[in-house]
């Protein structure tokens, strides 16, 4: 296994965000957390890079616990979190934010390979290297935060809604692309609140309700699931 | 010479959004070294500049792990208490008999102030060093944080701490980093003003600590360039007062100054308006 998460749970003061959520990620898989707004997503996933402090339970990266640390010790693991929202440092250019991906790397013919990477997956950065990436539009913002979630050269890839604020057909650009990646070895735990896309790249996903996770199997069956179709993936006729 | 404090302010402020009130005293404490420096262990200059920034550089990287760290998710308004407390605490502390003492030390003077005329412009050995190390540190700064790794992190941790730790950027290390930094110019600014002004007590960070704050508001709060132009215009509208009116004025002058900015450019001269993130 190349995470596992054990009945954590996270409080956000006195409100708990997750309740003993417990899954697995292996290698070479793409995992899929859906669920609504509010269901501990994104919560998840910022227990996994340290960005909040679980209250209990564990994460197990590579056979070794990772809970607890803080969060610029994880990301040199080999587990690179492109949050939601983006998170690109809008007052430096294309590169610089590639750079940022590359702060914890010392070998520089391996960054110059991972700009390589980049800049062949998304042409249009390398187009605007030189650019704020805040004159960015959404979709170039969102490929920079995955490309620069690349230049880490992560085992662990951890994307929070990347469908997020884009157009439908950006969406599927976007995730040919999280495919492309995972193709090329990485593997990939993939956030949305856009379910039919993310069952649709997914090989495994779980079903976050509230803190807690409610079910969860392989991607197709999930996307057969009745109560799935139902409450995720606007199905009418239930 | 506020410019080599402004750089302090503004420098803190733009990566943690404090204004770290205890800047003047660090800097009255690299003046103190430096006197001790020379006084009793006769060190060669060098050595005293050395002594004094990384002392002050010492001083505020304690006063930011004890002092700030903890509040660092804390409201604001809190962290600018304590700002205001560590610096009360600075200048009664060594004001002590057992520490600094509460007098006014005459500093050594290393060597002979002398007056140099250059193109009609008069002025000083001491005022030329100070000229000259404002603008070698303004160009150091600019170099560090606009080419270097630390300075991109810097800047990163600047824009946005969470993301820059998912980077692998150790925030505190380097906001310790830009506390260390900014003191150390202090640190040397403390050697430079007791050349110029052969005068020291434990307060003396107070005047030229307010000064340079106002002054780097003037320029546009955490704009390294700005903080400099600020000083400069400080500096100049002082000489100003003092020469064409009275020198009674000159203090109210320079506040009036800032407040005129604040009315008319909140954002300073070279700052950018920025709206706070949501």
């Amino acid at each position: 296994m190349l995470l596992t998460i054990h009945e954590l749970s996270v409080y956000y003061g006195a409100v708990q965000a997750l309740r003993d959520v417990s899954f697995t990620v292996s290698e070479g898989e793409i995992v899929s957390l859906i669920g609504a707004n509010g269901a501990g997503k994104s919560t998840t996933l910022r227990a996994i890079s340290g960005v909040v402090r679980p209250s209990a339970g564990s994460i197990v990266h590579d056979g070794k616990p990772i809970s607890g640390l803080p969060s610029h010790r994880i990301a040199r693991l080999g587990i690179a979190h492109v949050p939601e929202g983006r998170g690109v440092f809008a007052n430096m250019s294309v590169r610089e934010n590639l750079e940022m991906g590359a702060y914890t790397r010392s070998s520089r013919k391996e960054v110059a390979e991972s700009f390589e990477r980049v800049f062949d997956l998304f042409p249009r950065l390398a187009e605007r290297a030189g650019q704020l990436a805040g004159t960015l539009s959404g979709g170039e913002q969102q490929m920079l935060a995955i490309g620069r979630g690349l230049v880490q050269r992560p085992d662990l890839l951890l994307l929070d809604e990347p469908s997020m604020g884009l157009s439908p057909l950006l969406v599927s650009e976007i995730f040919r692309m999280i495919v492309e990646i995972n193709r090329a070895g990485t593997t990939i735990l993939l956030v949305e609140q856009n379910a039919s896309m993310a069952l649709s790249v997914a090989d495994r996903a779980y079903v976050l309700e509230t803190g807690e996770i409610a079910l969860e199997g392989k991607a197709s069956e999930l996307r057969e699931d009745p109560k799935v179709r139902a409450a995720y993936l606007g199905d009418l006729a239930e | 010479m506020y410019a080599l404090i402004a750089l302090g302010y503004t420098m803190v402020y733009g990566i943690v959004r404090l204004i770290n009130f205890a800047h003047g005293d660090v800097f009255m404490v690299g003046a103190f070294l430096a006197f001790y420096a020379v006084e009793k262990f006769h060190l060669p200059l060098p050595a005293v500049f050395a002594l004094a920034a990384g002392g002050a550089a010492f001083l505020a990287v304690v006063i930011d792990q004890v002092a700030y760290r903890p509040l660092r998710n804390a409201p604001k308004i809190a962290a600018l208490i304590t700002a205001i407390g560590v610096s009360l605490f600075l200048e009664y502390f060594t004001a002590l008999h057992q520490v600094f003492g509460p007098n006014y030390y005459a500093f050594p003077r290393p060597f002979r102030v002398v007056s140099l005329e250059i193109g009609g412009i008069t002025f000083t050995n001491i005022q030329g060093i100070i000229l000259l190390a404002t603008l070698v540190s303004l160009g150091a700064l600019q170099y560090v944080v606009f080419r270097t790794k630390v300075g991109r992190g810097m800047r990163a941790v600047s824009h946005d701490y969470v993301t820059a730790g998912l980077m692998g950027v150790n925030a505190n290390a380097v906001i310790s980093f830009t506390f260390a930094l900014g003191a150390a110019l202090a640190g040397v600014g403390g050697v430079l003003y007791g050349i110029a002004y052969p005068q020291i007590n434990t307060f003396m960070g107070v005047m030229p600590g307010l000064k340079a704050f106002t002054a780097a508001v003037l320029g546009g709060i955490g704009n390294i360039p700005g903080a400099v132009l600020g000083a400069l215009i400080m500096g100049q509208s002082e000489t100003m007062t003092t020469a064409y009116l009275s020198s009674t004025y000159r203090d109210g002058i320079a506040f009036v100054l800032l407040i005129a900015v604040l009315l008319w450019k909140p954002a300073g001269i070279l700052g950018k308006s920025r709206t706070e993130k949501v």
